[in-house]
């Protein structure tokens, strides 16, 4: 990567940590990147002439007489339409075998879209999955993770999401993806014939974990270059959020930055949300969607890394088995997408809105009657109606292995209420009951 | 002569400086990386070495470069032009910004110095003057803008001369006022001021004495704002806050409304620079976005800049104020605010106070939310900001800093909840945990008397009692079954639905139920309470749940239907009969 004409060899460090090193040096910028004993850092503190760098692979076994070589320039991609189909690790080298990537150079974690600039996100991204286009659908320019357990199959719901999704560009941003994973996203994308939408940037856990702080900017730089140079709609993949902010804990943690909530650094808002904002509908009409995954431990979203994140995406997907029908379903009263509004009756049917809250709101009634079963009470008519109604609708509509268009979700919506239900039980606008009830 | 520096350490957007001369706390920078200024601001001085944080990405600077002081805090320019226009933080017009991306060091004016502005006088040669009276007056849009004395005007002037009617730019001199030593000085229509001081200028602040109507039936039926007032919508993210107060935006009967979108997402503030410019403002007719000012420093817009954003917004307010208009100030979110602070503080290696933040927290938002108010101007008319701010608390758990720190100083209180919102029921404002002081207030329930009706007061806390009742009710009910509980119980418990689903939930999408004024407020909770306050007897609980879904369905229509219309009576009609036939 290195290809300044002035390089200065310092071979003096005045401390070491895990993950950082600290030498006496001058003339060095803030941001750059430095060669410590042939490792990848970059410039994190100055203090005159004291400079602490991060070091990206780790400081094991870095000796205090190391070379330290400066660049000059902070972390940068080639980018150009030789990206497509590649592989690449956190520092955009391949991992794939294959030549090294030729093109312009950007700077990643570059400045962002001026507000007013922004289009309104105003196109549906159908996925054929009913929990996700029926009573949360994305829109393209939206940024939205998965909250999910470890054990839940996010990541193949997520790539299935991709594959359906009508994008010029798929790119993987995979941050301590277990090595099966990364195989799993290789094969399935292989299996689709996609690979030349695919570009895929890599860290696994065989990785050093500092490593995986460039993976989002890597790959939100080559979505920049497809969205704004050549107006393609891009998706973002980015997986798992939950490892690259454990990563940022490390390194505040070794530079003695006093923790906040969950020992989580107390930039954790403003550094997630400069990936996440990079979602974007560009006037010129490319656009940046990311979907995310961020990982729960134990199912608790009050954790400073989902919490911070659900104050920054536009919505999250919740995964969860019903234990009713067997199935992983997405889950109608945790998942929310905020952008739905802007394309709900407009770009879709006008009963949309109201078959989709319909719909959740007898599922919370199944819920209640369920609650009052598990409590020894007799059970009302409606309280059965709802039960068999519920086990339909998981099973018809909210099973992630459905994959039906939006006209038939709501028809099925319309259909279920028939089966079980009274037209004065819904509380639907009458005019929309005229029209749907008897189709 | 200004103060010059060099830049000597370099810590994210913390950078230290070594000054060969006097700085003030607060005192603003610029940072000289290779041609390109970066604004930065003191927060900390320490003998020669002065602690600054950029408001913009430090990347590439370098210990050597050099800084040279202004001399003078952040300040705003005010004058005719900032209403419909889009600002950052700094008050840079991002309209006027060319790039799709955001350029640092690019500072665009804040109004516009070429566009002409029809001025007609108020004061006349000879008249004294104090600060922020009026001089003349621009229309602004529809607004009358006045043309006020420098708000840093110290004594008593004179008027010496005033331009006469015409039209003028904001930098041609409209007045000449001479002061008690018999010294010149120009006015223009436009001055600047520090936004971190508030802008006085006003006889007195007394007691917010009547309502800022919203439209929303959850705030001004059950907890209503008062003109002048303070209130806070906390909950957690997905809750609908953003929701609450872009109706708010939209529906608030103010005359401007600013809008400090502070560390939020862009694609909000990109519907409200899509959707102002064409929705109608239903009392005036005129386009929305002709009383609205947007400053908008979004998530990943630079971090310091985001404290600046809402003073920025509340200066601008007080402006308006000054001019006797009804300013609605809505930021979304305080807790973005003040996670910067904790940033800063956090880099400059401050001892911590809870989660980190630093120990003063609770001083500057009391000290943010108390710029709000009624106020009467020197000349016996009033202006208002009323100041409506978000709070994301960490992990939607109210015991947090922020939350805590809000409560102690804002008057009311829209607690968002979860359960709500699991539910859809929309606004997810709780009805039990909410309130609103103002209730409180002896001269607002004589306002209520006179504008609503007699006794209001007490209705609307009746209403409140039936969702209270019906919650306790309805844990009864889960403890003890269906058939467990007397018939009393189930009654409380729909009745409190019935408040639940006419009065409080409100659809922010639907056209006509988006938006109730005051009048059909009234009428609405006159008639929920009429039907509460019958005596029914039902042999079956089931008798009794499917009575109450059926009214709640027929309200629900005339919810929908435009107010008194042919449909709405006719719904009404159906619903007396149901009612009747039940007792």
């Amino acid at each position: 990567m290195p290809s300044n004409v002035f390089q200065r060899i310092y071979t003096k460090l005045e401390a070491i940590t895990k993950a950082t090193v600290t030498l006496r040096a001058e003339g060095v910028s803030n941001d750059e990147l430095a060669l410590v004993a042939g490792r990848l850092a970059q410039v994190v503190k100055i203090k005159k002439d004291l400079v602490t760098l991060q070091v990206f692979a780790g400081t094991e076994g870095i000796p205090t007489n190391a070379e330290v070589e400066f660049y000059g320039e902070p972390p940068a991609l080639n980018v150009g339409e030789q990206l497509s189909g590649r592989f690449l690790n956190a520092y955009g080298e391949p991992i794939d075998g294959g030549p090294k990537v030729e093109g312009e150079r950007r700077y990643i974690g570059g400045p962002s879209v001026n507000p007013f600039k922004r289009r309104q996100p105003s196109e549906l991204i159908p996925t054929g999955i009913a929990g996700i286009d029926l009573n949360n659908t994305l829109v393209s320019g939206q940024k939205i993770p998965f909250f999910a357990d470890p054990d839940q199959p996010y990541n193949q719901v997520m790539a299935d999401v991709a594959l359906r999704a009508d994008v010029d560009k798929i790119i993987l941003g995979g941050m301590g993806l277990s090595n099966d994973d990364y195989l799993y996203f290789k094969q399935k994308f292989e299996d689709a014939g996609a690979l030349d939408k695919i570009i895929c940037f890599v860290n696994t856990t065989e990785q050093p974990p500092v490593e995986r702080l460039l993976i989002p900017d890597m790959a939100l730089t080559a979505a920049e270059y497809f969205a704004v140079d050549k107006n393609e709609k891009v998706l973002v993949l980015l997986t798992d959020m939950t490892l690259y902010a454990d990563a940022l804990s490390i390194v505040s943690n070794r530079m003695d930055q006093i923790p906040s909530k969950d020992s989580m650094p107390g930039s954790l808002y403003s550094d997630l949300a400069k990936i996440y904002e990079k979602a974007v509908q560009l006037p010129s009409g490319g656009s940046i969607t990311i979907i995310a995954v961020t990982t729960l431990n134990d199912g608790d979203i009050t954790h400073a890394i989902p919490d911070n994140t659900g104050y920054i995406t536009e919505g999250q997907l919740y995964l969860r088995k019903d234990t009713d029908t067997g199935k992983i379903i997405v889950d109608p009263f945790r998942s929310l997408s905020i952008l739905k509004q802007l394309v709900i009756n407009k770009k879709t049917r006008e009963d949309h809105s109201q078959v989709m809250n319909t719909g959740v709101r007898l599922f919370a009634d199944a819920a209640n009657a369920k609650t009052k079963l598990e409590n020894g009470f007799d059970l009302s008519d409606y309280d059965l109606r709802c039960l068999d109604y519920a086990k339909e609708y998981s099973n018809r509509l909210l099973s992630i292995d459905v994959n039906i268009k939006i006209d038939e979700m709501l028809d099925t919506g319309w259909e279920l209420f028939r089966k079980y239900f009274k037209p004065e039980e819904l509380g639907i606008k009458q005019s929309l009951v005229d029209k749907y009830w008897n189709r | 002569m200004k103060t010059t520096g060099k830049v000597t350490g370099i810590v994210s957007n913390l950078v230290t400086v070594e000054v060969d001369g006097p700085v003030a706390q607060n005192e603003l920078c610029f940072i000289d990386l290779d041609g390109t200024k970066l604004m930065a601001e003191v927060i900390k001085v320490n003998g020669a070495n002065a602690s600054v944080q950029v408001y913009e990405s430090t990347r590439g600077l370098k210990v050597g470069c050099n800084v040279e002081f202004e001399g003078k805090m952040l300040e705003v320019t005010l004058g005719p032009g900032l209403l419909s226009s889009n600002y950052d933080g700094l008050q840079d017009n991002l309209a006027t910004m060319e790039d799709v991306f955001l350029k640092r060091g690019e500072y665009t004016p804040a109004l516009d110095a070429d566009k002409k502005w029809d001025f007609s006088p108020i004061a006349k040669v000879a008249d004294k003057v104090v600060a922020a009276d009026w001089l003349g007056e621009v229309k602004e849009g529809w607004l009358p803008h006045k043309i006020m004395v420098p708000f840093s005007y110290e004594g008593e002037y004179t008027v010496k001369s005033i331009a006469s009617e015409g039209s003028y730019t904001i930098n041609d001199t409209i007045a000449v006022l001479t002061d008690s030593k018999g010294e010149e000085h120009k006015v223009t229509m436009c001055q600047k001021w520090p936004v971190k001081v508030a802008i006085k200028g006003y006889k007195e602040k007394p007691r917010p004495f009547r309502i800022m109507e919203t439209g929303v039936r959850a705030i001004d039926t059950f907890n209503p704002i008062a003109e002048g007032g303070t209130g806070f919508i906390p909950g957690p993210f997905g809750c609908g806050k953003t929701v609450i107060q872009h109706a708010i935006a939209k529906q608030a009967e103010a005359d401007v409304i600013i809008m400090a979108a502070c560390g939020e997402r862009a694609n909000e503030v990109v519907e409200i620079f899509k959707e102002f410019p064409e929705l109608i403002d239903s009392r005036t007719g005129r386009k929305l976005i002709e009383r609205t000012t947007i400053i908008c420093n979004t998530s990943n817009m630079p971090v310091a800049a985001r404290e600046a954003s809402v003073y920025t917004a509340m200066t601008i307010g007080e402006y308006y104020r000054a001019m006797g208009l009804k300013v609605l100030l809505l930021a979304d979110s305080t807790s973005r605010w003040a996670q910067a602070l904790r940033e800063m503080s956090n880099r400059m290696e401050e001892l911590p106070g809870a989660d980190a933040f630093p120990v003063d927290l609770s001083s500057i938002i009391s000290n943010f939310y108390s710029r709000a108010g009624i106020v009467v101007l020197n000349n016996g008319q009033t202006g208002s900001v009323t100041f409506l701010g978000t709070v994301s608390p960490a992990g939607g758990n109210l015991k947090e800093p922020v939350t805590e720190s809000t409560k102690k100083c804002a008057r009311c209180f829209y607690a968002l909840s979860q359960t709500r919102a699991d539910s859809k029921r929309y606004p997810a404002i709780d009805p039990i945990d909410s309130y609103s002081k103002y209730l409180e207030y002896p001269e607002m329930e004589e306002f209520f008397n006179e504008k609503m009706e007699q006794g209001w007061v007490s209705k609307v806390l009746a209403a409140r009692n039936i969702t209270l009742r019906g919650k306790e009710a309805y844990d009864q009910i889960n403890i003890l079954g269906d058939d467990g509980v007397p018939m009393e119980y189930h009654l409380r418990y729909w009745k409190s639905e019935l408040v639940d689903f006419i009065l409080l939930q409100q659809d922010a999408f639907d056209n006509i139920d988006c938006q109730t004024p005051l009048k059909r407020q009234e009428y609405m909770l006159n008639l929920v309470l009429d039907i509460c306050n019958k005596d029914y007897h039902f042999e079956r609980f089931e008798k009794c749940v499917s009575f109450f879904k059926n009214l709640i369905n027929i309200m629900r229509q005339m919810n929908f239907s435009e107010f008194q219309s042919p449909e709405f009576e006719k719904y009404k009609e159906q619903l007396h009969n149901t009612v009747e036939n039940a007792l």
